[in-house]
């Protein structure tokens, strides 16, 4: 049952991003949810490469023992590594929002008429 | 070292560097613009030609020829179990990356005269080059991962570009509201992906396609597979983003981004043919006397999306009084078609209509991004003459403009499916076949491309007939290098109405076979060679 | 390989059959046959008088701004009587980005039912 607390975590983060970013109007507020989103699927490529009882997979010349695997980890850095390029990228667009509409109000902004 | 062992060299190693050129144009494109614009402006273009290039001498040897391709990153064979990130090109694959070079092509060169009053010009090229790498690596891969990568730089790269005019708010807004859609689509398929090397440990796609049991766990990803990249590919109810950001971006930033649109859906159906392919005929449950397949269940959901698509795209773009929002709208309803024509085929999968309808939804999803990439494009060149965007305020433009009245004419009987143009040929396929599954689905198919029609003759008339206006009295046709990019869409068009059994037998058969029966992808990898 | 007779090939469908260069050439001859009939038409007319002016039933000509039917009113017809139809699509398209999501989540839900249960 312990085992399988990081996979309950897992659900719980992107439940939690998913409501942030359907229910709340500021604009920050999505960005939050979307990083909880990244993150719960960060913990859930981490968590598939753990064997009980191993090692970190960094020996070239090795002790003995399980060693988890380091596929997932690689996969999860590249992830973080998209990640932090996304969230510097929407912020930037959300500081020329501003200067625009003087408002974070996702329902107020881009209300001008499309004529 | 001769010809022959040159282009022999080329072609063995073309499908990385189809990806590599245009990277490597793009990281050389900021050092370049600080010596010379024109000098900047030539480079782009020859970076897009030469990558054209490579791509003609690769789809020729695999759709003319047959051979599927594969280039594996570091080595030199195989091994087992596969661990190397590969490129795999097969007749699908060559097929999608033609659309992808003339697209890039016509792109290049329209913005030469479209974007010249802007400043900040080194990142836009630097910008469109990234966007082009992208596409042509979704396009190309044969792994998993691989291609969720070049998913996100594809999408961070056009988020960038379609906010490209920062002094205005609304193309800010549009920007910001593409990249929030297509990181939760992105971070939902890299769920998938998790699941799926969880399960079998591989990432390939031709592995997962040779391994896929049809577990519980293995239903869960297909969904948010599905779900996913249908809202990357504009699919109604998920299809909101579509018409603000193709409607608010520069023109020749949105004629690349239809690429990356149908790089997402073609992503789709190599998900649903290819990888679980092999459980798509096995029986699910039995009601009484009738089978439940995977196939049936997938199909009926598809076009009963694709009908409500067709019918949402055309009625909304019968209300719009934007220009480039109409085309946007009416570029969801043909995506609808091609949706309509593929579900089909996946619901009548190993029967001869079912192959027919395979046939003209491939053969359509050509046309398509070709008819919709010319009409933006004349959008476009009337943004650029007159700097109005709104059909309320246009009127009487034929007399200055008569090229660009030509284009539009040929992009309007091509979208609407008329003949002799090449959205004829492909319509005349999916409407046969969907008949004989279903006569009610043709029907409605049918009385929508005449609505399309409706909608296009209102832009014409708004826009190009009725008397002279005082106010565009000094309106002159647009430059040179806009008219140049037009005509060479309008050429493909007219070529590929004109000769439609060509390109059906070469093009389009070897694609839609790679399509139905995944055994040669596999086999490339696993077992056998 | 690509012949030079493979040009010229009818597309054949499963129950039907196209040929577009064969259509042209009936489109020519149709035009060819259109131009002839329009030669037999008078061609003497007084150039300045009451004959080259617009005709609009006896009503004022205003000028040229006003008379071009602008965009969104060519359609009147059809958008007033189907306009239970738009309020529905209207209150969809709303434009704010978190309704996106939502149908996303709604159509994930179904597709979980469908795929799940069947």
């Amino acid at each position: 049952m312990i085992y399988n607390i990081p996979f309950i975590a897992v659900a719980a983060l992107i439940m939690i991003g998913l409501y942030a970013v359907i229910f709340k109007r500021n604009l920050i507020k999505m960005v939050i949810g979307i990083t909880l989103i990244e993150s719960g699927v960060n913990l859930f490529l981490i968590t598939l490469g753990y064997r009980e009882g191993s090692t970190a997979p960094i020996y070239t010349n090795s002790p003995g023992g399980v060693m988890s695997l380091p596929v997932p980890q690689a996969l999860t850095l590249t992830s973080i590594v998209i990640g932090v390029a996304v969230l510097a990228l929407m912020l930037s667009l959300i500081i020329h929002i501003y200067r625009h509409y003087g408002t974070l109000d996702v329902r107020k902004i881009g209300r001008e008429d499309e004529e | 070292m001769n010809i022959e062992h040159l282009s022999q060299t080329l072609l063995t190693h073309s499908p990385a560097l189809i990806v590599a050129v245009p990277l490597l144009g793009a990281f050389l494109t900021p050092l370049i613009s600080r010596i010379n614009d024109k000098l900047r402006n030539v480079f782009v273009i020859l970076t897009a030609g030469l990558t054209g290039f490579l791509v003609l001498l690769l789809s020729y040897d695999v759709l003319i020829n047959g051979n599927i391709h594969t280039y594996i990153f570091g080595s030199q064979d195989i091994g087992s179990p596969v661990v190397r990130i590969l490129f795999e090109v097969d007749g699908m694959n060559a097929f999608m990356i033609i659309i992808g070079a003339i697209l890039v092509f016509v792109a290049v060169v329209y913005s030469w005269a479209f974007m010249k009053e802007n400043t900040g010009l080194d990142k836009y090229y630097t910008l469109i080059l990234l966007m082009a790498a992208g596409m042509f690596g979704m396009m190309l891969t044969g792994d998993m991962f691989n291609f969720f990568v070049f998913l996100e730089i594809t999408s961070i790269s056009s988020c960038a570009l379609i906010a490209f005019w920062t002094n205005k708010g609304k193309a800010v807004e549009a920007g910001f509201k593409y990249i929030v859609i297509s990181t939760i689509g992105a971070l939902f398929i890299l769920l998938a992906i998790a699941i799926l090397y969880g399960q079998y440990n591989a990432l390939n796609m031709a592995v997962l396609a040779d391994s896929i049991q049809y577990t519980f766990l293995d239903k869960i990803a297909f969904v948010l597979l599905i779900a996913g990249l249908a809202m990357k590919a504009g699919i109604v109810p998920m299809h909101m983003w579509l018409p603000d950001a193709y409607g608010r971006a520069p023109s020749s930033v949105t004629i690349v981004l239809i690429g990356t649109t149908q790089a997402s859906l073609y992503a789709l159906f190599r998900v649903c043919f290819t990888i679980y392919g092999n459980s798509l005929t096995a029986p699910l449950k039995q009601i009484g006397s009738v089978t439940i397949t995977l196939n049936g269940l997938l199909g009926t959901f598809i076009v009963m999306l694709a009908i409500i698509t067709i019918i949402v795209g055309v009625f909304m773009a019968l209300k719009q009084t934007n220009f480039k929002r109409i085309i946007a709208f009416a570029a969801i309803a043909e995506i609808g078609y091609i949706f309509l024509a593929v579900g089909a085929g996946l619901w009548a999968l190993g029967s001869d209509h079912g192959m027919m309808a395979l046939k003209g939804g491939v053969f359509h999803i050509i046309n398509d991004a070709l008819d919709v990439g010319l009409l933006f494009l004349v959008a476009g060149a009337i943004y650029y003459a007159t700097k109005e965007t709104s059909l309320n305020r246009m009127g009487g433009l034929a007399r200055n403009m008569k090229y660009t009245t030509i284009f539009f004419l040929i992009g309007l009987l091509a979208v609407s499916g008329m003949p002799p143009m090449n959205g004829f040929a492909s319509k005349l396929l999916i409407y046969e076949s969907i008949y004989l599954i279903n006569p009610i689905l043709a029907i409605v198919a049918i009385l929508c491309s005449i609505l399309l029609l409706a909608v296009f003759v209102k832009v014409f008339y708004s826009a190009f007939l009725g008397p002279k206006i005082p106010r565009f009295n000094d309106v002159k046709e647009v430059p040179k290098s806009m008219l140049i990019a037009m005509g060479l869409i309008a050429c493909v068009i007219i070529f590929f109405g004109l000769f439609p059994d060509l390109i059906v037998n070469n093009i389009v058969e070897p694609a839609a076979n790679a399509l139905a029966n995944n055994s040669n992808y596999i086999s490339q990898i696993v077992g056998g060679s | 390989m690509i012949t030079w007779e493979s040009f010229l090939e009818t597309f054949e469908t499963g129950s039907g059959f196209w040929n577009p260069l064969i259509w042209i050439t009936a489109i020519i001859v149709a035009f060819l046959i259109i131009y002839i009939l329009r030669g037999y038409g008078k061609k003497e007319y007084k150039e300045n008088t009451e004959q080259t002016k617009v005709f609009l039933s006896g009503n004022p000509e205003y000028e040229k701004e006003q008379m071009h039917i602008k965009g969104s009113n060519v359609y009147w017809g059809f958008t007033e009587s189907l306009k239970w139809v738009y309020k529905t699509l209207d209150k969809m398209h709303t434009g704010n980005v978190s309704d996106y999501i939502l149908w996303f989540v709604i159509i994930m839900g179904i597709l979980f039912i469908l795929v799940g249960v069947i």
